[in-house]
């Protein structure tokens, strides 16, 4: 392991260490594919992220891939209806290790200003296990791109081995999620518990 | 002396190492770090996020044979004709009773295709 110090004394003269480490995370966040999947008006400024005045190529991720097989990157922009939430869950499962979530918008996060209808589901995050979550109704092309470059962030930080590796790379983490089904009243189950519990109510005793 | 073909051969030696090697250095990579998770969605045929509905290995009837006989009938058969007729004068026994053989089998096909009621308009 080279010391930091070291390394960045080396970076002045010109010379440029690396570790397989920094090599692998390097080449993992800046190729973030993305599914190109969108499910409401979040979508459309998903689109203006992509085009040529915000330009998400930039970060490398501008190859928007129209199948989960090739694809790193799911974007849940927009509302997700409980009609649509068993697909939403499928296309994350059929896409390959490693997979990365963000979702966008205040519909995705939260149901948004559907959150009291009877046909929003409540939050993304009750069923795929998400990266990143964007605010806003629908949050600006930079906010996007700011998630994506949050997201790169992580990606970085992660190590090969040891307790902060990444899910891929972890035997034991599972691939895929329990799809759920349309139940009488809801989706059954309601939610995945072992991605999303409830929040709980801090009271003073 | 150096063969006048060497170079393409090297260069072909080179194309294909800068192809494959990274290929292979993927490929290891895979084997030592990342695990295998297949699963039951990731296998699935369909990649839309919808199952696919009923079973997909079923059998299922082919119209098209109907089409198939009827167009050898009236199309292939014409193309054969033709020339039987220009050398019917010409023609041998044994050509004779191999065009004769051929026909009937074409035949057998259409008077077939009649009784099953192909022919008839609905």
């Amino acid at each position: 392991m080279i010391d930091e110090g070291l390394k960045n004394e080396l970076s002045k003269q010109g010379v440029f260490t690396t570790s397989l480490n920094e090599l692998y995370n390097w080449g993992r966040k800046s190729s973030v594919w993305p599914l190109q999947f969108g499910l409401a008006c979040c979508a459309i400024e998903m689109i203006a992220a992509s085009m040529a005045r915000f330009d998400i190529a930039r970060f490398g991720a501008e190859v928007f891939r129209p199948s989960p097989r090739q694809a790193d990157l799911m974007i849940v922009a927009g509302t997700v209806t409980k009609k649509m939430a068993p697909q939403v869950v499928r296309l994350y499962n059929q896409m390959p290790e490693p997979k990365y979530v963000i979702a966008m918008g205040a519909c995705a996060i939260s149901g948004g200003p559907f959150k009291q209808g009877y046909n929003v589901l409540k939050g993304i995050d009750r069923y795929i296990p998400v990266d990143v979550h964007i605010p806003g109704c629908p949050p600006r092309p930079e906010a996007l791109l700011h998630a994506l470059i949050t997201l790169q962030e992580k990606i970085a930080a992660q190590a090969l081995t040891g307790p902060n590796k990444p899910r891929h790379l972890d035997p034991d983490a599972p691939s895929e999620f329990p799809v759920p089904k349309f139940g009488a009243h809801d989706l059954e189950p309601p939610k995945n518990p072992d991605l999303w519990q409830p929040p709980k109510m801090a009271r003073e005793s | 002396m150096e063969h006048p073909y060497l170079f393409l051969v090297s260069l072909i030696v080179a194309a294909l190492l800068f192809a494959l090697t990274p290929l292979a250095l993927a490929w290891i990579w895979a084997k030592k770090f990342s695990p295998k998770k297949p699963g039951k969605d990731k296998n699935a045929i369909y990649e839309c996020g919808l199952e696919s509905k009923p079973a997909e290995w079923v059998q299922f009837k082919s119209q098209y044979y109907l089409y198939g006989i009827i167009f050898l009938i009236f199309d292939v058969e014409t193309i054969f004709l033709l020339p039987f007729a220009v050398a019917f004068k010409g023609l041998s026994v044994g050509g004779f009773i191999a065009i004769m053989v051929f026909l009937f089998l074409l035949v057998e096909g259409l008077a077939w295709a009649w009784v099953k009621g192909v022919l008839t308009w609905k």
